[in-house]
């Protein structure tokens, strides 16, 4: 004797991006916190030490937060126009930034007053950065010059001017305390050796640049500008290796995350892209606001970003032990006498084992589908809570309901909370490829029942004037493709048979009959 | 068929077992049921078939057991003979010949030496009128007996055998009750009989009818005067009631499928047994009450124990309504693998005539219904090597509420079965008609047509994806694809479209060729094999087979042959033909090479031929004559319309069976277990040794001393004598007698000839009786042994009494 067999909920796969390593590492984080800041966020920066606290410069400030505080753990507001480019020293003790009216400003981290002032720059100053001996600091300005300071004597050593327009992307090496590489709004990106004084490779662009960016080997350079990332090969003289165009408005800013250096650009468009070793991109985050700035913790504790609306949102990775504490608050341990006893008795080599039959648990909807309740099946599968988390067990019993020839019973009878319950199932999930058939059926029966007696309730009559509404809306989108799929065609025909046949791979298979079903229906409520 | 004689048609394996009740033995561990024109005989416990009663030349319609001696059976069929088995030994006992066609078969307790059957009133029996007689058995010695004596009991009475019943009145002696079908339909209702069943000792009967009711009329001796009361359950018509031996129960079953056991007395207490399978045919039950045996549609036989528990199923090979999917070969079982119960694949071993497994491909519950539209494996496939198998599941009539799916199953080797891998929900957007794997070993790949003009090749994705995807599709001018075929090497693909065949290359799906052959439309399509396969031969629906030269791109020959069905033998060249024409089945066999057929055979059989199969034979025949030569390395299978499986067996093979079937006389009387056929085989090498020495014994040889051994062990121990008493008489057992044993010790001495020649007259005593057979004895061996009866054992007595 068999024994029931339980009805088949069929779990389609949804199509589109592949779950890789790679998402599943960048889906792991929290869901972002967000700061209000004064005004657009321009520069986030790390301390390179631990606690990893990070200076944030918007509008004429720059806050220092701490990883997990949302309040500044230290400001410095003593700037008289816009801060720009606040950045730390490798031991994260000194701050430096620039300024809106060209003076660069050099902090402790502990004092609030600047410890130094270089003045030289007649215009704004974008970008400041210390290099890596600690004792210089590099700033690059819109009066087309940068220059170089010496902190402890607060004098500028030297000033050069190669770029022919504003300077707004610097990289200090962090191997070789003379290097370091600028970019420019002239589309150039160039490594100055302070060694020899000048540029010592000059590499185009094509369009201003945002940003540039030091691979730790230093032997990769990554530019943004225009909707292009650009990594060169410096090892090679500066030859391009690839030329990424994923975003579609300005790329901002770029960083790299500290495990297995990924490489991550923010753009305008709103969107943070993750791109992996050989550059495709695997995964995707999305933000309110166009993204100015954004920086990667070491061992990619927090991702910070910095939107034009002055909004940082940080991100925080999850970790195991907070799910574990947080499932083990949630579920109490089993009660002994109830579920454990007996249960963890292993029996030993020569013990006589009298097995017991297993029982079968059965859903409810399938225990009532044993004794043939259509009806009580179908209320059961239409509870709120499988309604809308699991609609597809919902539509397997209803096809399963259709496949016993029951379905019409199952509907009958309904008074309106039930109906409404029904009607409104088939607005949200009608167009849904996957359960479209069967809902098109349940649509036609529910219609040839209640014929009679829909104008007595006006809330079903509301809804049907939707579903009516949506119907004829998604058969005219149908329409419509179809008219696309019937231009395609007259193009494909006039290329080679191979191409013709690779098309037909990807078209939608079943969006004729679709249609069709479609405008049947519609037309059936039309008729009412 | 003078021409060959020596190939024959035999219809083999997997009759109905469902067409009479079955009946079990009185000790419960036989279950009988008529089978094509055999009785098997199973055990109740093993559910193993144990050996069959042959004797019958035609369909076995009826067994019920001798109410006189319980171990004998009668047994009824359309030959016109009535025959009493001994069905433990089957031994044919007696012949009653009739005369005409029998239907049913009954006995009375109360009447001894008559029978009473069901006979066809017209001479022809196209008419649905039956008559139920009763012929006096004439006593007589003789195996074969004519009983001519017939008295008609009633006419018109339904042919069905579960519409009549027989009650074991307490005070009137015998009563039986019959009805004709068109009885009662009044008011529209649909209260007709279907079946009826006495109860044993009350005065009650129970009918079904055909709206699901069960009645049960009481006081029905006294006449006008019954009453009865109604009972509904089944939502369809009763197909059979049982009361069980005591009365206590009545047990029910319909086309749901499920067993109701309703309580005699307190008739809204009932219980159930759902899910048995096909629908319930008939129930008997043991005499002791134990057990209870249901058949159903699906050629099934379940042995339920009182306690409502199946303890057994008798599966014979299931027959639906029409076998849908092609008869295919397991590769890795040699099982026979076509449609079994709904929405099931059966593994039938033709071997053995055993079946083995059902497989579920649909999945869902089965809902016992009649009109409802279930989904049916309409298409499945097996890779060369049995690792894969695809299966198509449909359902709707109409093509516009057609539902259908592929599913994709891997063999597993940890629990030796399918286990599903993919499913695939809109393969197409029509139906699939046509399926095929490629037969490389590398690379599985599956090509699917379908009606909606395309073709569909099908891969397992690369590495680390184990499941099944779309590779490429094809189509040709939008015309409906009709079959498709891979070459025996997998590199080319045949895909039939309406007229025109294509051939594609599966490596880079390019079209290779076309080939094209007018009128009519490609109906079935193979590639030769082995030296042939630069041949392609297809056939159309305008009656024509035709065969291509793949190499040249010609039409090599085609011949105008109606064919039904092609089908290739994947061992050799040789390829089958079976073609209608004018109301027979003619089959031919050829190699592709050569246009003259290897083998004709006409009138195969009435009906339309349209599955086949080339099973592979275990061992290979070395027959050389031409005829029968293609028979060598596989056999020829065939579905006939009525679903009958035939297949063609050769006189060396028949009389290989025959000799087979000789030696594998066994005890009958113990059941087949494994246990007892290594036993058996342990003692035919005994016996073999035996028969070697001793050409005239043809039984094993008892040891002497048995019978005192088992008195000795099977005596209870507190009523054995004292162990001092046994002694003696044990020792002696072991001692091989002599008949001489009463001559005196004088004769002993005699001289050595004398002795020779009383070995001789003894020896000649042994051959005239086979029983006693004693085992000779050289005469040195014989002084021995009386050497030693003479010692005095006493002092033995002596130590045994010594010890507490």
């Amino acid at each position: 004797m068999a024994s029931f067999k339980p009805t088949k909920v069929q779990f389609l796969p949804k199509l589109g991006e592949k779950v890789t390593e790679d998402t599943l590492y960048w889906k792991n984080y929290k869901s972002p916190v967000q700061i209000k800041e004064f005004g657009a966020v321009t520069k986030i920066d790390f301390s390179p030490l631990a606690p990893h606290n990070y200076a944030v410069t918007a509008s004429t400030r720059i806050h220092v937060y701490g990883l997990h505080s949302q309040e500044p753990i230290r400001s410095f507001t003593r700037f008289r126009d816009t801060a720009y480019g606040g950045s730390f020293r490798g031991d994260g003790k000194l701050l430096v930034a620039g300024s809106e009216e060209g003076l660069i400003r050099l902090f402790d981290i502990s004092g609030r007053v600047a410890l130094r002032q270089f003045t030289g720059h007649s215009k704004a100053v974008h970008v400041t950065s210390f290099l890596s001996d600690g004792f210089r600091v590099v700033s690059g300005s819109d009066d087309l010059t940068f220059r170089v300071w010496d902190v402890p004597s607060a004098v500028e050593l030297s000033s050069i001017t190669e770029h022919t327009d504003y300077i707004r992307a610097l990289a200090p090496s962090k191997l070789n305390p003379d290097l370091f590489v600028t970019g420019s709004y002239d589309h150039t990106v160039k490594v100055f050796d302070m060694r020899s004084g000048s540029s010592v490779m000059t590499m185009q662009h094509g369009h201003p640049v945002e940003c540039v960016l030091l691979y730790p080997s230093e032997a990769l350079l990554v530019s943004t500008g225009g909707r292009y990332v650009k990594i060169w090969d410096l090892l090679k003289g500066g030859q391009e290796l690839v030329s990424l165009k994923n975003h579609h408005k300005t790329v901002t800013c770029a960083c790299l995350s500290s495990v297995g250096n990924k490489l991550l650009t923010g753009s305008l468009d709103r969107h943070v892209k993750v791109y992996n070793s050989s550059y495709k991109v695997v995964h995707n985050f999305d933000c309110d606001a166009s993204i100015l700035s954004m920086a990667v913790a070491p061992d990619d504790e927090v991702v910070a970003v910095g939107m034009t609306n002055g909004v940082l949102s940080v991100r925080h990775r999850k970790h195991k032990k907070d799910k574990e504490t947080l499932t083990s608050r949630r579920r109490r341990g089993p009660s002994y006498r109830v579920f454990v006893k007996g249960k963890n008795f292993v029996p030993r080599q020569d013990d006589f084992l009298v097995s017991k039959p297993v029982k079968q648990y059965l859903r409810k909807y399938d225990k009532q589908l044993k004794s043939f309740e259509v009806s009580k099946a179908l209320d059961t599968a239409l509870q709120t809570w499988t309604r809308t988390s699991k609609p597809e067990v919902t539509v397997a019993v209803i096809i399963e309901l259709n496949r016993r020839g029951t379905l019409k019973n199952a509907l009958a009878g309904r008074n309106e909370e039930s109906l409404t319950k029904i009607l409104n199932f088939l607005l949200k999930h009608i167009f849904d490829p996957r359960f479209s058939r069967p809902l098109l059926t349940v649509g036609d029966i529910v219609l040839d029942l209640y014929r009679q007696v829909l104008h007595q309730s006006p809330v079903v009559e509301r809804q049907l004037q939707r579903l009516m509404e949506v119907l004829g809306r998604e058969a005219e989108l149908q329409q419509e493709l179809l008219q696309v799929l019937g231009i395609l065609d007259t193009l494909f025909a006039s290329l080679t048979p191979r191409k013709e046949v690779l098309w037909e791979e990807h078209c939608p298979m079943s969006l004729n009959n679709h249609c069709v079903s479609v405008s049947s229906v519609s037309a059936d409520v039309c008729r009412i | 068929m003078v021409e060959t004689s020596d190939i024959r048609v035999v219809r083999c394996g997997g009759s109905k077992v469902n067409l009479t009740p079955p009946i079990i033995s009185n000790d419960s561990r036989f279950v009988l049921c008529a089978s094509g024109d055999l009785v098997k005989v199973y055990s109740t416990r093993t559910e193993e078939w144990l050996h069959s009663l042959q004797g019958h030349t035609n369909q076995v319609t009826g067994i019920t057991l001798n109410p006189a001696n319980h171990l004998q059976v009668y047994s009824c069929s359309v030959d016109g003979t009535v025959k009493l088995w001994d069905f433990i030994d089957g031994i044919l006992i007696k012949t009653f010949v009739i005369g005409c066609p029998l239907f049913a078969i009954y006995v009375s307790e109360k009447h001894e030496g008559v029978l009473f059957l069901h006979v066809s009133m017209a001479t022809d029996s196209k008419n649905e009128c039956f008559q139920l007689v009763s012929v006096h058995l004439p006593k007589s010695a003789e195996q074969e007996v004519e009983a001519k004596e017939m008295s008609a009991v009633s006419s018109h009475i339904s042919k069905n055998p579960s519409c009549t019943a027989f009650g074991r009145g307490v005070r009137v002696h015998f009563f039986f009750f019959y009805f004709s079908l068109k009885a009662t339909d009044k008011k529209g209702a649909k209260n007709a009989f279907t079946c009826i069943a006495c109860h044993p000792t009350d005065d009650c009967i129970a009918t079904g009818h055909e709206d699901g009711k069960i009645r049960l009329w009481r006081n029905f001796i006294h006449k006008k005067e019954y009453t009865y009361s109604t009972q509904h359950w089944h939502h369809n018509a009763v197909n059979t009631l049982c009361f069980t031996p005591e009365g206590t129960h009545l047990l029910s079953g319909g086309i749901e499928s499920v067993l109701v056991q309703w309580q005699y007395g307190a008739d809204n207490r009932k219980e159930f047994l759902p899910r048995l399978g096909g629908s319930i045919l008939h129930i008997s039950a043991s005499s002791d009450g134990q057990l209870f045996c249901t058949s159903h549609s699906d050629n099934k036989i379940t042995v339920i124990e009182s306690s409502f528990k199946v303890c057994g199923v008798i599966q014979g090979l299931v027959k639906g309504d029409a076998v849908l999917t092609d008869l295919m070969i397991d590769p890795r079982s040699k099982a026979l693998v076509l449609n079994g119960k709904p929405g099931h694949l059966q593994f039938y071993s033709l071997l053995r005539d055993k079946h083995l497994y059902n497989l579920d491909i649909v999945q869902q519950e089965y809902i016992y219904e009649a009109g409802l539209d279930q989904f049916e494996v309409v298409k499945a496939a097996f890779d060369i090597k049995g690792s894969w198998l695809a299966t198509v599941e449909e359902r709707g009539k109409k093509s516009s509420d057609l539902e259908f799916f592929l599913k994709l199953w891997a063999f597993d080797e940890r629990t030796q079965s399918f286990v599903l891998n993919t499913t695939i929900t809109a393969a197409h957007t029509d139906r699939i008609i046509s399926m095929c794997f490629s037969s490389s070993e590398e690379t599985t790949m599956l090509v699917t047509a379908a009606e909606d003009s395309q073709f569909k090749a099908w891969c397992q994705g690369a590495d680390d994806q184990n499941f099944w995807s779309c590779d490429f599709v094809g189509s040709y001018h939008k015309l409906n694809p009709t079959n498709c075929s891979f070459s025996a090497d997998s590199s080319l693909l045949a895909v039939s479209f309406q007229e025109v065949i294509t051939i594609w290359s599966p490596d880079t799906w390019e079209m290779l060729t076309t080939l094209c052959q007018p009128p009519g439309v490609i109906r079935d399509l193979c590639f030769g094999r082995l030296s042939c396969s630069k041949y392609l031969l297809g056939t159309t629906t305008k009656n024509l087979l035709c065969c291509w030269n793949l190499l040249t791109c010609e039409l090599e020959w085609s011949t105008s042959v109606d064919v039904s069905k092609l089908q290739p033998d994947p061992f050799s060249e040789n390829v089958a033909a079976f073609s209608y024409q004018s109301k027979h089945t003619d089959l031919f066999v050829f190699k592709p090479s050569e246009p003259r057929p290897l083998f004709t055979n006409k009138n195969v059989c009435s009906e339309k031929v349209h599955r086949a199969v080339f099973v592979p034979r275990e061992e290979p025949l070395n027959s050389c004559d031409e005829s029968t030569q293609w028979l060598n390395r596989s056999q020829l299978y065939f579905l006939t319309q009525n679903m009958d499986l035939l297949t063609f067996s050769t006189a060396t093979e028949e009389d290989r069976m025959l000799s087979s079937s000789k030696q594998l006389v066994i005890d009958d009387s113990v059941a087949v277990t494994p246990f007892y056929l290594l036993l058996g085989k342990h003692r035919q090498q005994q016996q073999k040794l035996n028969t070697q020495s001793h050409p005239v014994a043809d039984k094993p040889q008892q040891p002497q001393g048995s019978v005192t051994i088992k008195e000795l062990l099977h005596t209870p121990a507190h009523v054995l004598p004292a162990a001092s008493v046994l002694c003696s008489m044990f020792v002696n057992s072991f001692l091989i007698s002599n008949t001489g044993e009463m001559d005196s010790e004088k004769e002993e001495e005699d001289s050595e000839e004398e002795m020779e020649a009383c070995d001789s007259q003894q020896e000649l005593r042994a051959q005239g009786s086979v029983d006693e057979v004693t085992p000779k004895l050289s005469k040195a061996q014989e002084r021995e042994l009386k050497r030693v009866r003479k010692t005095d054992f006493s002092w033995m007595a002596g130590l045994i009494d010594s010890k507490p």
